[in-house]
């Protein structure tokens, strides 16, 4: 084959768009990786034990884009109601900016690598987690759970909670009461933290045929659900205070923030639907945005405590 | 005859080869540092094939 033969047959640029190093960084989901990283962080810093911080690093590092990793081939399998959700469709596979084949290649090819590397650096408990992370996050929940049941964010909630028992067993090289509390904290926030999204970005999930529990039960049962979780997540958090990672200023941290998801949460169950068209959902958005700002005080607490140990200030 | 150089594939992906190249570099980096730490702890033993031979060895 000659250079003018390879070339004529050759796409021009007019009618394809190959995707840029930043497309890619986007398959990986950067936004949602900050809260893996920072909670795989406070998961393996919370941890007895210690770890070289370069190895601690590297873990962090492996942990993430395993995270993203399994963001991307989330990304490749919704590709089609990423087509039609208005939240979703600017992603670089709707967009037309990088093709399914290819967020499929670069998620399998960065799960292996980033599996791998966490073994290296640590140990193979830390990188079985991680690698369940991701067979749980791409076939329980994006290939089976969520088009199938309205529990979707429920059960699919535990492959973003699995970050700082990834990092705790990193140190350890084990599983324990402390690193399965961090776990459940993250599993039972997921649910009201994305039926608060739910409701206010109504028409998307609807418009994708995603079951979600704002179109199966409709939104009242929603609002209810919400309440329910929120107060089951609150014993749970305020109870983690008197474990190992806990203290003082968890504690303090924890019933004050508590207090006011229950207060938001409360507020959303007690809304009808007209009253939260008529405000454009601010009770709903306040909430989900008080939600992030929860988890990481929440867990930033649990990292406070560690550091102060070793001052003899942090924990009872 | 290769493609040609300034072919605008080359522009088209210039953003993702430069990416690639960078992590690849990084991982690299990362192998490294790694591998300098490994050694350097106190768990790390030497493999035995590649402890020399001596002749006290055989007295014993």
């Amino acid at each position: 084959m000659t250079d003018a033969s390879l070339n004529s047959s050759a796409p021009t640029a007019a009618h394809i768009s190959d995707g840029g190093f930043s497309d890619f960084f986007a398959l990986l989901k950067p936004r949602v990786m900050t809260l893996v990283v920072f909670t795989a962080f406070v998961g393996l810093y919370a941890a007895p034990g210690g770890i070289h911080p370069l190895v601690g690093a590297i873990a962090i590092l492996f942990i993430a884009l395993g995270g993203g990793a399994s963001g991307a081939l989330n990304m490749w399998w919704d590709a089609d109601i990423d087509r039609i959700m208005k939240r979703t469709r600017k992603r670089p596979i709707p967009a037309g900016r990088v093709t399914e084949g290819e967020a499929f290649g670069f998620g399998i090819t960065l799960s292996a690598i980033a599996v791998t590397m966490l073994w290296l650096a640590t140990n193979w408990v830390a990188a079985a987690i991680l690698a369940f992370t991701i067979f749980f996050y791409v076939v329980i929940y994006s290939m089976w759970l969520k088009r199938w049941t309205p529990q979707n964010i429920v059960i699919g909630g535990a492959a973003g909670a699995f970050p700082p028992m990834i990092g705790w067993a990193a140190v350890t090289g084990g599983v324990s009461v402390e690193s399965v509390l961090m776990f459940a904290i993250i599993f039972m926030w997921t649910p009201p933290h994305f039926w608060a999204l739910a409701l206010f970005m109504r028409s998307d999930y609807d418009d994708a045929g995603v079951p979600m529990l704002t179109v199966t039960h409709g939104r009242k049962s929603t609002r209810l659900h919400i309440i329910v979780y929120t107060l089951l997540l609150a014993a749970l958090a305020v109870g983690i205070g008197f474990t190992s990672v806990g203290g003082p200023i968890y504690l303090a941290v924890s019933i004050t923030l508590n207090a006011m998801f229950i207060k938001g949460a409360w507020q959303i169950w007690r809304r009808t639907e007209d009253d939260a068209e008529a405000d454009n959902y601010k009770v709903e958005k306040s909430v989900f945005k008080l939600s992030l700002y929860y988890l990481f005080a929440l867990f930033g607490a649990i990292a406070l405590e560690a550091g102060l140990a070793p001052f003899g200030l942090g924990g009872w | 005859m290769g493609l040609a150089r300034e072919h605008e594939l080359h522009k088209r992906r210039f953003s993702r080869n430069l990416g690639l190249g960078l992590a690849l570099v990084g991982l690299v980096a990362v192998v490294f540092g790694l591998t300098v730490v490994k050694v350097s702890t106190e768990e790390f033993t030497e493999p035995l094939s590649t402890v020399p031979f001596t002749g006290a060895d055989a007295e014993q």
